[in-house]
């Protein structure tokens, strides 16, 4: 992975003294809320109901072994003993003391690491496949190009004030595991017709309350000038993006409101000016930047492990965890290892400082001291020798690690929700906790098939359930938690927006409602087709005859105090770090 | 005052904004230095156009093409921050500096406050009128807060892999 030279460390040793002196200036009042909101936003530091929570950056989904044990040390030492996990492949901490932070910020530039503009109206942390370097159907390694693009927008004095946040994906692969058309800016690594490399651009995807698929703006752009393009774009943004409606200021509005064609021609015009210019990428400085991507020392293997062949034959389990956690790879006889965050009765993507270290371990002893976060809210060891599947495996288990449920109706994501978020119309992670109780069963699970069920607890759609197979929205009916639900949604190859079924439930029939929503797919399904493909085929009528045929019954067990609600801003017998109270 | 290339001097210039009830046709512009708003700059083009000491100011919504004339004809220009989170400024001052050659002084003015100044400074401000209630010599130090910077702006056309001999992975 990218490894930093003194300016590297330079730069992020003095956004942390920067942000040092921000915080002591805020909390001796010099500096007011609404002048500091924006500084603490851009370094990840959002307020909660109940605590500071700090979002720190894993560009492209990217961590080292040292990187995970950092994070395992703050949540020890500075939070209650975990972490989330989030769909931005970043990890974010919920209970932090603000004069803590800074702290923090020191603590992970030992480690090569930051929280820059993991929040905020910047360009944020740009997301990647989680198996870049070792898929299958991978043309080009896309991570290069995404630290490249992470150096061009660090501190980018343009585009701190954009109308809204501003997001950019990169795959070089097939198969679009990085959903690039739903960001801001979606990048595909593409080579032309002599073979050159490029990039097929696409613009204006977004979810939020108006979801929107992204458009191609230009086919084919020459890797030396992705940046000054991507300048291009972001500057005709900034001018006339909308800053009168925070609900219409994403760059999918522009877009939409203009239309590609125009949009386009804006661009090409601002592009004029920057194009060949300086800021043309060197072949000098991607090589540079390419040398701490190369493989590694793989062994030469035989394309099959016998030992893992004969405990197949006989283990159930292992099985199971194979066919879902284990993923393929390039190179003979290794393989990429899922960690499953996803497990009954903990949020989903949460990890605790000992899984964290475990994890680091794991790393370091089977796959090269490096992992990734998945959009997923997983974590990735991609470079598992086949021969070392089952010692993995057994370690995994004994960490909570080997839930075989990836891409499976459980491996839910889910953003914080009622439970945390102040934005909230409805708790998400609770849902989600309902849910994995009455799905319990991982053969059911299997005969299942992948499902991707997704729980965002409002519009703001961090948990994307626009594009879940299931997309469950918090919504507020005068005060009270109710829940929409979605079908038909596609994250990528090819994206596509869930449509909904109809009148939204209460929190105890949610698990009803999923149970009605399979027991219709197992009904129709062909041979080999998946929920989203029976949804496909079908269209939403069976499934919306079928959930409403009959009153959907509440879950009993869910109007217990349990699950109770909690209204949201009620105080916690916890302590409140937050000024909120 | 103001922060004038790095240090704080005494503000020549008057601003004129328009009260309530004055409109950009008849409100008189003062004698001596004085920077106007576009409107007015437009409105009153034919009286104003031979005086040497005007300034202009724009508001982050106007566009370098909004002007007129050869921008070059004003010692000053200003983009005027009715709230320092309104990004469009940055570009105005950028594409002023790289597109339309401006080489006079390019000032901020309005809800300009030390945490924004180093930014500023980067797309091609080189005069600060910092909002009066905040300590002017407390922001100075907001220009400071980065020695060095990845990307190519104003302050510094060439990214900083032009500018250095960078490290390989150690
Ligand atoms: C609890 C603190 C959080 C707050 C206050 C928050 C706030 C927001 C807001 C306001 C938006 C909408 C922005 C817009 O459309 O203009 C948003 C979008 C988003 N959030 Fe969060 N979020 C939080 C946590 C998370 C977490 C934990 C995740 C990952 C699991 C996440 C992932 C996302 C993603 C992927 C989007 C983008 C959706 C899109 O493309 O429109 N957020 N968030
Ligand atoms: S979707 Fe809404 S409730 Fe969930 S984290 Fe985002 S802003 Fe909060």
């Amino acid at each position: 992975m990218y490894r930093y030279d003194r300016f590297d460390h330079q730069i992020v040793a003095e956004r942390v003294a920067q942000f040092r002196d921000q915080v002591r200036r805020r909390l001796s009042g010099e500096l007011k809320e609404d002048e500091f909101r924006v500084l603490r936003l851009q370094n990840g530091v959002y307020m909660q109901i109940h605590a500071y929570m700090m979002r720190l950056a894993a560009p492209y989904g990217m961590v080292s072994a040292a990187q995970m044990r950092m994070f395992g040390h703050i949540a020890r030492k500075y939070d209650r003993g975990y972490g989330h996990f989030t769909t931005r492949q970043n990890i974010q901490f919920n209970w932090l003391k603000l004069q803590d932070t800074p702290d923090i910020l020191a603590d992970l530039a030992t480690v090569e690491a930051h929280a820059t503009q993991t929040s905020g109206n910047c360009i944020r942390n740009i997301t990647t496949d989680e198996f870049a370097g070792v898929a299958q159907d991978e043309l080009i390694d896309p991570r290069p190009y995404a630290e490249l693009l992470r150096q061009w927008s660090t501190f980018h004095p343009e585009f701190a004030y954009l109308p809204r946040k501003f997001k950019f994906s990169i795959t070089g692969a097939t198969q679009d595991r990085a959903a690039i058309e739903i960001n801001d800016i979606g990048l595909q690594v593409v080579k032309n017709a002599q073979g050159e490399v490029g990039f097929r651009v696409l613009v204006g995807g977004g979810l939020g309350r108006t979801p929107v698929i992204g458009t191609e703006i230009s086919a084919f752009v020459p890797w030396q000038h992705i940046i000054t393009y991507a300048e291009s774009i972001v500057r005709v943004y900034n001018e006339f993006g909308r800053r009168d409606n925070l609900y219409k200021a994403r760059i999918k509005i522009l877009v939409k409101a203009i239309g590609i064609e125009e949009f386009r021609r804006q661009v090409e015009e601002e592009w004029k000016f920057s194009k060949d210019g300086p800021s043309t990428l060197t072949q000098t400085e991607l090589d540079r930047v390419a040398a701490c991507f190369t493989a590694p020392d793989y062994e030469r293997l035989p394309q099959t492990d016998a030992a893992v062949a004969t405990l197949l034959q006989s283990n159930k389990g292992f099985t199971n965890w194979l066919k879902r956690n284990v993923k393929p790879h390039k190179v003979p006889g290794y393989a990429a290892v899922e960690l499953s965050l996803k497990r009954t009765g903990v949020a989903p993507g949460d990890a605790t400082a000992e899984q964290m270290d475990a994890a680091a371990a794991l790393a370091d002893k089977y796959s090269f001291g490096e992992l990734r976060i998945t959009h997923m809210q997983n974590l990735v060891l991609a470079d598992v020798k086949q021969s070392d599947l089952i010692a993995l495996w057994e370690e995994a288990k004994a960490h909570g690690f080997a839930t075989p449920n990836i891409g499976l109706l459980t491996d839910i994501i889910c953003c914080p929700g009622g439970d945390f978020c102040t934005l909230a119309n409805a708790r998400s992670i609770t849902l989600a906790k309902a849910v994995d109780e009455r799905f319990d069963d991982i053969d059911y699970l299997q005969d299942i098939g992948e499902v991707d069920l997704n729980i965002s607890g409002c519009v703001n759609a961090c948990a994307h359930h626009h594009v879940g197979h299931i997309g469950i929205l918090g919504v507020d009916k005068s005060g009270e938690e109710w829940y929409q639900v979605s079908i038909g949604g596609n994250k990528g190859s090819p994206a596509s927006v869930g449509k909904i079924i109809g009148r939204s439930f209460s929190f105890a029939q949610i698990p009803e409602v999923v149970a009605r929503l399979l027991q219709v797919y197992v009904r129709e399904r062909h041979a080999g087709e998946r929920f989203i493909d029976t949804v496909r085929r079908t269209g939403l009528d069976p499934f919306v005859e079928y959930v409403y045929a009959t009153p959907v019954p509440e879950d009993e067990k869910l109007l217990l105090p349990d699950y109770e609600l909690i209204k949201l801003g009620t105080p916690y017998d916890t302590p409140y770090y937050s000024p909120r109270f | 005052m103001l922060i004038k290339d790095k240090s704080i001097v005494e503000d020549e210039w008057t601003v004129l904004r328009l009260k309530e009830g004055e409109a950009a046709d008849s409100v008189t512009v003062p004698a001596g230095r004085v920077i106007v708003p576009l409107p007015v700059w437009n409105c009153q083009h034919e009286s104003l156009q031979g005086r040497s000491g005007l300034g202009l100011w724009l508001a982050s919504f106007e566009r370098a093409e909004d002007i007129p004339d050869d921008v070059s004809r004003f010692p000053v220009i200003a983009v005027d921050f009715h709230k320092y989170t309104d990004g469009r400024g940055y570009t105005l001052a950028y594409r002023l500096r790289n597109q339309f050659g401006f080489r006079g002084e390019l000032r901020a003015m309005g809800d300009v406050l030390r945490d924004q100044l180093f930014y500023l400074q980067r797309v091609g401000f080189d005069a600060f009128a910092v909002r009066e209630d905040k300590d002017i010599h407390d922001a100075l130090n907001g220009l400071n807060d980065f020695s060095i910077s990845y990307q190519a702006s104003t302050d510094n056309p060439q990214p900083l892999y032009r500018r250095v001999e960078r490290g390989v992975a150690r």
